[in-house]
């Protein structure tokens, strides 16, 4: 019998399909933002949130939460509608996004938004900074858990590969990174831009614990697999997940040109006939 | 009073006080990049190996890290050559540190071209200029042992971004010891210079290696008949403006001296200040905007143009112009 009960997969993908809309509305609404890749990550911010992380939206800043860096800091739309969602802050700030004033930033600012663990959006440093994080958890005797969502693109950039040799060096078993693999960049397809593969070899050469996971937008696939990550003893561990860019909205499904722009509103009209949600309404 | 030694290195002060300070405040956590001998972090590493981190050859590495120890409540105390520690992870310092305003101390040893035979490379004449255009940051350059001493327990209770340049060779030892000059105790604080020696004729605003050379040149032009105030301005940023057009206005003339480029380090700041709030004469003592190169510390600072003989010329220059 499975823990993952078919009532807990129907609420995680009622949430995830509410924090789509969301995503695609509040990009729009702004006028810019990153959608594609903040669609390929939001199931499994979803199941870190709604599931596996001991998190307090009452007390943001309790010590001994779990952790997330959104290394990848451009998808934090998708991030925003969950702690939204959460009440980390109010629903109506989604719709300030990217506004002078607004708590929400175009890349996270940890000083600005409830629940933003790091300010992110310069690749590559989101590993180190969750590297020291697992560090102090290890001073201060405490048992959190520190979740790093990277991007596949953001891969290329050495800080990453400085701070993987660290974690293993210091075997941080508490860290548990997660690579978006959607498999796009802006400029393309990450293997024509600078090819990652054989990614997981990567990974392993440099002494982490390596889960592949198949459908990196399939609920129950990413319950087990965060399930398994946290037992991972003695190394840190990398969950390389497969993704659709755009996943949810059937024409922006990898597209590499949702990277980085918002739909225009004949598109979102379409967009939000596929996300049809009862009762939604944007302030 | 204890009594005044001769020379000692910035750098052996970090060492000695970082380890003293690690004994009272627990939250103190140190990192180097494979340069622990030579920042003298090794010292502290000896003392507490688990509240050390070596993060290797990787300076991105080394600063980022030490950013998630602070979201966490750690101190860190960051460390490696100046040049590496600011210029090569400049973005980590400025997205992971700057920005979220983290409690990070950055200090590096082996700045300026003081550093000497190793040359160009592992020389920064630029890392001033480029830490204090950050918000957020702080920015100290101490005079020598004691008052590399002083900044560090101050630092240590100031909870904010800190960058802070030690040098690798020793230096005269111009304070006294527990930070005293001519017997009299200092305070060492963020943000407020000490003057040194009154002056009406002209102002030199120091820092660094350039106090001692300062103070000899000022004893040398008095003898030549020029009264020179000497300001020792440890902090460039916040820099202490009071001071600044106080004496702009007192002496109506102005010297800098540092071991940096006269781009963008303590010469530029007190331009900044006196080119909006009152416009005196103002001469700058510093390495001009070139590569520099290998030899000794003494010889370097003679061909860069950093000793008592430039501050002098500069000092004349500047009462001249008046």
């Amino acid at each position: 019998m499975s823990i993952y009960t078919s009532q807990l997969i129907k609420n995680l993908e009622d949430k995830a399909k509410l924090f789509r809309r969301e995503i695609l509305e509040m990009t729009f609404k702004a006028g810019s933002g990153h959608p594609g890749g903040s669609m390929s990550t939001i199931d499994i911010i979803t199941v870190l949130y709604y599931y596996k992380m001991n998190i307090d939206p009452k007390r943001p800043k309790w010590e001994n939460r779990d952790r997330f860096i959104l290394s990848k800091g451009h998808v934090c739309p998708a991030l925003y509608a969950v702690l939204a969602e959460l009440g980390f802050f109010s629903k109506e700030a989604l719709w300030t996004l990217r506004q002078p004033g607004s708590i929400l930033q175009g890349h996270p600012d940890m000083k600005k938004t409830p629940g933003i663990e790091m300010s992110t959006g310069s690749l590559g440093q989101g590993l180190s900074v969750a590297c020291g994080m697992a560090l102090a958890a290890r001073l201060d005797k405490r048992d959190y858990n520190v979740y790093c969502m990277l991007g596949d693109g953001e891969l290329q950039e050495g800080n990453i590969w400085e701070g993987a040799m660290f974690a293993a060096h210091e075997k941080l078993e508490k860290l548990i990174a997660i690579v978006d693999r959607n498999r796009l960049q802006i400029d393309g397809n990450t293997e024509d831009v600078i090819s990652l593969e054989p990614l997981a070899d990567k990974w392993k050469a440099f002494g982490w614990e390596v889960l592949e996971l198949e459908d990196g937008n399939d609920m129950k696939q990413i319950l087990i697999i965060l399930d398994k990550a946290t037992n991972t003893k003695g190394k840190p561990t990398v969950i390389i997940a497969n993704t659709i860019k755009g996943k949810g909205v059937t024409f922006m499904e990898n597209k590499v040109g949702y990277h980085g722009s918002v739909l225009k509103l004949d598109e979102m009209e379409r967009a939000r006939r596929e996300l049809e949600i009862p009762g939604f309404k944007v302030d | 009073m204890n009594e005044k030694i001769e020379k000692a290195a910035t750098r052996d002060a970090y060492g000695r006080t970082l380890v003293e300070l690690g004994k009272i405040n627990k939250n103190i956590v140190v990192l180097d990049a494979d340069l622990s001998g030579s920042t003298r972090t090794k010292w502290f590493a000896e003392e507490f190996p688990s509240r050390f981190f070596n993060c290797g050859i990787a300076e991105e590495n080394l600063i980022t890290i030490a950013a998630g120890l602070a979201t966490c409540g750690k101190i860190p105390f960051v460390s490696t050559f100046a040049v590496f520690g600011t210029e090569r992870a400049y973005n980590q310092i400025r997205q992971s540190i700057a920005y979220p305003k983290l409690n990070v101390k950055i200090v590096c040893t082996h700045s300026g071209i003081t550093v000497g035979p190793d040359g160009t490379s592992h020389q920064t004449i630029l890392d001033i200029a480029i830490m204090r255009v950050l918000p957020n940051m702080t920015v100290l350059v101490p005079a020598d042992a004691p008052e590399t001493v002083a900044a560090l327990k101050t630092i240590v209770e100031y909870n904010g971004p800190i960058y802070m340049r030690l040098g690798r060779t020793p230096v005269r030892t111009f304070y006294e010891q527990e930070y005293a000059y001519e017997g009299k105790k200092l305070k060492f604080e963020i943000g407020k210079s000490i003057e040194l020696k009154p002056g009406n004729d002209v102002t030199i605003i120091c820092n660094g290696i350039m106090v001692a050379e300062a103070v000899d040149a000022s004893e040398k032009l008095s003898s030549e008949g020029i009264d020179s105030r000497v300001i020792n301005m440890h902090t460039v940023k916040p820099i202490d403006e009071e001071a600044i057009l106080k004496a702009s206005k007192e002496t109506g003339a102005i010297v800098t001296a540092e071991e940096h480029s006269i781009i963008g380090g303590l010469g530029g700041a007190v331009a900044e200040i006196l080119v909006r709030k009152n416009p005196v004469p103002l001469e700058m003592v510093g390495v001009k905007d070139i590569f520099t190169e290998s030899g000794k510390d003494v010889e370097l600072q003679k061909i860069f143009g950093l000793t008592s003989k430039e501050i002098i010329l500069a000092a004349k220059k500047a009462v001249k112009r008046r």
